[in-house]
């Protein structure tokens, strides 16, 4: 548990993802099976075990300890796992001892009900401190240290010289501990070949176009497509197992019953998830703040499924029954996944349209007026490329409805992490607003990136010679109609919110420009920012 | 509540009674760690929150007033005296001993007593051992008057070997990244660099400015801390810093001196860094949990070694220190001094 518990405490502290992936891939090299296979399981989330209530685990303290002294101290860390983990003091005689953590797992999955509480108190009275805060963040579930199972599988790519893909595609077929994945990854064995047929197949992704980059592409070359703004899925019937995923190969399928239920084809098609009606019923797409009362959820409600239907807006795919069809241009792909979706439910599945165009600048017109609210852009397939995995650039290339811009007031500034930890890298900006004959300014968003190093540097020297206040670790800086910092933020829209002073939340905000020209009773006001409420980038 | 103890000589409180410019004691007329300037101090430790400048008359251990002369300049005080380890000065009729507190380089506790009472004002203490300053030696009395830094029973302070260690293998893992260890000017930077030497590291250690003539002293007194340079010089391009150690205040890390580090990577020594959400907040990614004072068990052990009839605390967590003597039935109270910093770390 001591390797675990040290891996824990650094992911936490740690905030850069490079740094994270590298703490994760020395972990996994480094800690014997079964004890790794069962940290990935905990870090993403596929480890069941009897979790024990919050409660339990302050009995358990409160046997030994008084309360008074126990409520200083859960008061002042604030932490109920940290608290009993650094007051726990184990009785006299007990020798310390490292369990490890496969052979903690194990004898918390062999333990009935009644035994928990027992085990919990021997393991706890053994483990040092690091030791115990990772047994009680593991029993109470939910680690919460900053590290995802995306994140899990990058690192296992990087310790086994591996792609990320290849772990993605066996990821479903495969269980804690995960030995013959190790085994692999260390090169002592081949690739595991799984019982039931990989499901999840890595998906191709695409770029961004960028400057200049249509200029030698000849349209005729593409097909273009909407962008639609939902969740892109992965969806999959083989030999009647039914499987839908996320882009990065989480498995979702028990939030979307209604998809599984439908998914009555034989194959593993490519689409956007999306909430409302699809278009062969002549209902409308919902948004995706509507999208989201679906999202992350273990089980959905009657109410849920009614009110927000979700559906598959086909884009490719993959397997056409169980012939794998990758290699096979995107035109002849697409007449397949037609003839499969006009076979299927007319509620649950619909296909992409095209878009017809003859030069770029046509595409260009219509990617700036769609004709859906639920479109940010369009997507350019070459009609001869097959499909492949990752980001590869040429054969697909998205193109974005430019974001909205704001000018917005610098109002606070927090120090950055890692290599910004001596900057002022982290912003607060807002608006003007007019209440009771009063303007002010009120804060609409948060941003940290979009800024050259040399913007950086220019709005960290104007945040320490602009400071009024500090609170904690922020500085709220001089804000006034004729004294102050203007920024022109992007972002890609906003959605009402009631836990935001200012009513509204930006989506992906970011520093596009640094406004020293202006002043800052020039910059925007609240009403511009409301009328743009629901509005799609 | 525990009964009161009964005193056959002077009542303690006569004896010593915290007035506002610090703890003082009438019989002799003098104060120990005041927080203002009087007339006759009597300092326990050269931390700038218990030794400051502007004294008619300061009695402190020799390398206490050194260590105040270095930071204020030589006109520090009217006038000094050195008191040695075990020797006994009598002040207007008040005995008064000094003793190892094992906190820095010169730390003392301060026995004082009169007519048959002894009150022992430990200031600043720890019990592990630390190569930089003799070890605290526990003294019988009636009042012992302690500091409550640590006062909670979540303060169970790791061994240093291992902290140090940590940090060891942490420069393997990240050997382009600059290790920047933020660590209070006086005791924790150099002891930090001497637990590091006992290890075997003798890579050369940079330093800031900031701790330049401290650790100077230090080298001056015997206490070996290797290869030592500051920061500023040195490494020729600021790629040089990749995988070396650095430290510095705990403040100068957020401030634009860091800046010449490639990638710093963030570390303090502090007590403090046992709780996560400490560290994070102050966006530290390596936290070294190495204190200058007593951990929550040492407090209370040493309160049961000490076995006093009565137990004041000065600063810190009092009301739960406070708590635990009552439940052990030792009569027990906060003096409320005001001054002594929270973080002395």
């Amino acid at each position: 548990m001591k390797t675990f518990a040290e891996l824990l405490d650094r992911l936490v502290l740690t905030p850069q993802r490079n740094g994270k992936i590298r703490l994760l891939a020395d972990y996994f090299r480094s800690t014997p099976d079964p004890s790794r296979g069962y940290a990935l399981a905990a870090i993403a989330g596929t480890l069941s075990l009897n979790t024990v209530k919050p409660a339990l685990i302050r009995d358990l303290l409160l046997e030994r300890m008084d309360e008074v002294l126990f409520h200083y101290s859960y008061d002042y860390v604030g932490d109920l796992a940290e608290t009993v983990s650094l007051a726990w003091e184990p009785p006299e005689g007990v020798a310390p001892a490292d369990i490890s953590l496969g052979e903690a797992v194990e004898r918390l999955q062999r333990a009935g009900r009644s035994e928990v509480r027992s085990l919990v108190r021997d393991m706890l009275d053994r483990l040092d401190t690091s030791g115990r805060f990772a047994l009680l963040k593991l029993v109470t579930g939910g680690l919460r240290i900053g590290a995802s199972a995306r994140l899990a599988k990058q690192a296992l790519a990087e310790m086994g010289g591996k792609e990320v893909g290849e772990i993605e595609t066996l990821w479903h077929g495969l269980a804690p501990p995960y030995l013959p994945l190790f085994l692999w990854l260390t090169g002592q064995a081949e690739m595991p070949v799984l019982k039931t047929p990989a499901v999840f197949h890595s998906v191709m992704l695409a770029t961004p176009i960028g400057e200049g980059d249509l200029e030698g592409l000849n349209p005729a070359d593409f097909a273009a497509e909407w962008k639609w703004d939902g969740i892109r899925v992965q969806l999959a019937n083989v030999g009647g197992l039914r499987r839908l995923y996320s882009r990065s190969g989480d498995e979702i399928s028990a939030a979307f019953p209604e998809i599984i239920e439908a998914a009555d084809f034989s194959g593993v098609i490519d689409g956007e998830l999306l909430v409302g009606g699809t278009m062969r019923s002549n209902r409308a797409t919902a948004t995706f703040a509507d999208l989201q009362q679906r999202l992350n959820r273990k089980t959905v409600s009657r109410k849920l499924l009614e009110d927000y239907p979700a559906f598959v807006r086909g884009y490719d795919i993959l397997f056409s029954g169980e012939r794998d069809i990758r290699p096979e241009p995107f035109r002849v792909r697409r007449e397949a996944l037609s003839a499969l979706i006009e076979a299927a439910s007319p509620q649950h599945f619909d296909l992409s349209p095209l878009v017809a165009f003859s030069t770029w600048e046509e595409l260009d017109r219509l990617r700036s007026d769609p004709p859906d609210p639920v479109i940010e852009g369009v997507m350019l397939k070459r009609l001869d490329s097959p499909y492949v995995a990752g980001r590869a650039k040429g054969p697909w290339f998205k193109w974005k409805r430019a974001p909205f811009n704001i000018d917005a007031v610098l109002m606070y500034a927090q120090r950055g992490h890692g290599k910004r930890s001596s900057y002022y890298s982290d912003f607060t900006f807002g608006v003007w607003t007019e209440s009771e004959g009063v303007t002010s300014l009120v804060p609409v968003g948060k941003a940290y990136f979009g800024f050259t190093d040399a913007e950086l540097e220019i709005l960290d020297q104007f945040v320490r010679n602009n400071t009024v206040e500090r609170f904690g670790p922020v500085r709220a800086v001089r804000a006034e109609p004729d004294a102050g910092f203007v920024v022109e933020v992007a972002f890609e829209g906003l959605n009402r919110s009631t836990r935001h002073k200012s009513g509204v939340a930006m989506r992906f905000p970011r520093i596009a420009r640094l406004r020293p020209d202006k002043l800052p009773r020039d910059a925007d006001r609240l009403e511009t920012l409301q009328a743009m409420i629901g509005m799609k980038a | 509540m525990p009964a009161p103890a009964i005193f056959l000589g002077m009542k303690p409180d006569n004896l010593l009674y915290p007035a506002p410019k610090g703890l003082y004691c009438e019989l002799g007329n003098f104060y120990i760690d005041p927080v203002q300037p009087v007339e006759r101090a009597l300092i326990t430790h050269g931390h700038s929150d218990h030794a400051r400048a502007g004294h008619g008359h300061v009695l402190a251990t020799r390398e206490t007033l050194d260590i105040m002369r270095l930071r204020y300049g030589d006109g520090f005080c009217g006038a000094s005296a050195i008191a040695r380890f075990g020797e006994t000065i009598a002040i207007n009729g008040v005995r008064v001993t000094f003793r190892p507190a094992g906190h820095v380089l010169g730390s003392a506790q301060i026995c004082v007593e009169a007519d048959g009472t002894r009150i022992v004002v430990s200031g600043d203490y720890k019990r592990r051992a630390d190569p930089t300053c003799p070890p605290f030696e526990p003294i019988g009395c009636d009042v012992f008057i302690t500091e409550a830094t640590f006062g909670l029973p979540v303060f169970h302070h790791p061994d240093d070997e291992r902290e140090i260690a940590r940090l060891l293998m942490s420069l393997k893992q990240f050997p382009e990244r600059a290790h920047v260890v933020g660590a209070y000017a006086l005791g924790k930077a150099q002891r930090v660099i001497a637990l590091l030497r006992r290890q075997g590291y003798d890579e050369p250690i940079h330093i800031h400015g900031a701790l330049a003539k401290l650790c100077d002293y230090y080298q001056s007194q015997g206490i070996d801390l290797g290869d030592i340079r500051p920061a500023t010089l040195g490494p020729a391009s600021r790629q040089d810093f990749a995988g070396m150690i650095v430290i510095g205040p705990p403040a100068a890390f957020a401030e634009r001196w860091a800046r010449r580090f490639p990638d710093p990577l963030a570390s303090f020594a502090s007590g403090w860094m046992l709780i996560r959400q400490r560290a994070k907040q102050r966006g530290v990614e390596l936290p070294l949990v190495i204190s200058d004072h007593c951990d929550w068990a040492e407090l209370t052990e040493t309160i049961r070694e000490v076995a006093p009839a009565e137990v004041w605390v000065t600063h810190g967590r009092e009301e739960a220190l406070v708590r635990w003597c009552e439940l052990q039935g030792i009569p027990a109270r906060p003096l409320h001094l005001v001054g002594y910093e929270d973080e002395g770390e």
